[in-house]
């Protein structure tokens, strides 16, 4: 049976991890690699490396912590943050990562995903979507959920698909950093309504979460930052904690 | 020991490499037969699209060569596909290492592409002692081989099919050995001792 899966992210500015902890046994949280190795072996599915700076000479440490990563890490990673090229995407691609994730760029200009699943396949093509709830329904935002736009949620994540996009990571503003939880009806509408894996992320505070986001929530993946990094909850008590409530988890 | 990693067009082959590197090997990368014909053990890696992929094949003169080599041979992912008889995908004529049909997932509840971590069962041959007693292998496909008397592990996704196959000096995996963790790492380990 196919397992739902488990993916820390972390987030990067100039080559180091921004947020985190020490965690006994590693000697340095802020080395990428060292933590992704760290969750890797913890049990973690895939790592998600976010590039939260952005500018022209971060592409060229990012581009270089993937040739870290990929040469470290033998479990599945996306790389995002920033990425606004077919260019782009075929220097990460090649430097090892395994997807891409693509954001603001996609909804300034739709035809990307096209010519990214065009031309490297759609199983590397991930489209995050960060959204929020208006009175009438849920709208996409852009640049890090600072930009609301006009275009309604379940019509774009539908587009994208329809483009080829291989899965979308859904983030829920409205839950992001409450950790009272991912929006589970937004969710399970998109993984009920789309034919590619959705991976919930935005509000995860407890393993409870977790659980509700594969029930009732439909997701594919979950994806959270802080209560790992923080060792709120470590990976492989999550997946014990998964796996006792019947959800099918790589033990 | 003299490895050697068929190029083409197909991406993966940076994630095998340094899968290959973390057990102390140093592939070499190559589409020259004569490289291909004269090592120790070959590897056909493969991301992509079956009809594109087989064109490369056929236009570096490869598609005759592979089906005739006689040491240890290894495909991944597309790569399995590739030795088998027919693709669907882009309704393909293959190497034919393997008198096997390759099909598309059927339209239903589950999504497609098989994508994430899953189950190998019903284990056989060497290359896939030593795994522990549930080993999951990452998984990202679309198509599949069906199950058959070359199957030497087998998953289930709406069906059961081959997540691995094997005949003679030719073995191939469905699944990623280079991004399935300690499982994968293994998996290739006893390649190389193959």
């Amino acid at each position: 049976m196919l397992t739902k899966r488990i993916i820390p992210c972390l987030d990067i500015k100039d080559g180091r991890t921004v947020k985190g902890i020490n965690f006994v046994d590693i000697r340095d949280a802020g080395d990428p690699v060292e933590l992704g190795a760290r969750y890797a072996a913890e049990g973690a599915d895939e790592l998600t490396f976010l590039d939260i700076t952005a500018t022209v000479e971060a592409r060229d440490t990012l581009v270089e912590l993937v040739r870290h990563v990929a040469a470290e890490i033998n479990i599945p990673f996306t790389v995002g943050g920033g990425i606004r090229t077919v260019q782009d995407v075929s220097r990460l691609l090649h430097a090892g990562a395994d997807k891409i994730s693509i954001n603001s760029a996609a909804v300034r200009n739709p035809g990307l995903v096209d010519e990214l699943a065009r031309e490297f396949g759609s199983q590397c093509v991930v489209v995050a979507i960060d959204t929020n709830r208006h009175a009438d329904g849920w709208y996409v935002y852009t640049h890090g959920g600072r930009t609301p736009t006009e275009i309604e949620t379940m019509a774009w994540a539908r587009e994208v698909a329809d483009r080829g996009a291989g899965e979308i990571l859904l983030t829920s503003m409205v839950a992001d950093g409450t950790q009272a939880g991912f929006s589970l009806d937004l969710t399970a509408a998109l993984s009920t309504e789309l034919g590619i894996p959705i991976i919930a992320s935005g509000g995860a505070g407890t393993m409870a979460h977790f659980a509700e986001a594969f029930t009732t929530g439909k997701a594919d993946a979950a994806l959270a930052a802080s209560v790992f990094h923080y060792g709120t909850i470590p990976i492989p008590t999550l997946k014990a904690y998964l796996a006792e409530q019947g959800i099918p988890v790589r033990g | 020991m003299n490895l050697v990693i068929i190029k083409y067009n197909a991406g993966n082959v940076q994630s095998v490499t340094h899968a290959l590197h973390r057990l102390g090997v140093e592939p070499v990368l190559s589409d020259d037969p004569a490289v291909i014909r004269a090592a120790d053990k070959v590897i056909f890696p493969g991301v992509g699209e079956a009809s594109t992929a087989m064109r490369y094949l056929r236009q570096a003169g490869l598609a005759d060569l592979l089906p005739t080599l006689k040491q240890p041979f290894l495909g991944v992912c597309l790569g399995l596909q590739l030795m088998c008889r027919h693709s669907e995908e882009g309704d393909t004529p293959c190497l034919g290492i393997f008198d096997l049909a390759v099909k598309r997932f059927p339209a239903g509840d589950q999504k497609v592409p098989h994508m994430g971590w899953n189950l190998l069962e019903d284990l056989q041959t060497p290359l896939l002692q030593g795994l522990g007693e549930r080993p999951f292998v990452y998984f990202v496909h679309s198509y599949y081989a069906e199950t058959s008397p070359h199957t030497i592990a087998r998953t289930d996704y709406m069906l059961p099919f081959s997540a691995a196959i094997h005949r003679d000096n030719f073995y191939a995996t469905q699944f990623h050995p280079e991004k399935s963790g300690t499982v994968g790492a293994k998996i290739l380990e006893n390649f190389l001792a193959v």
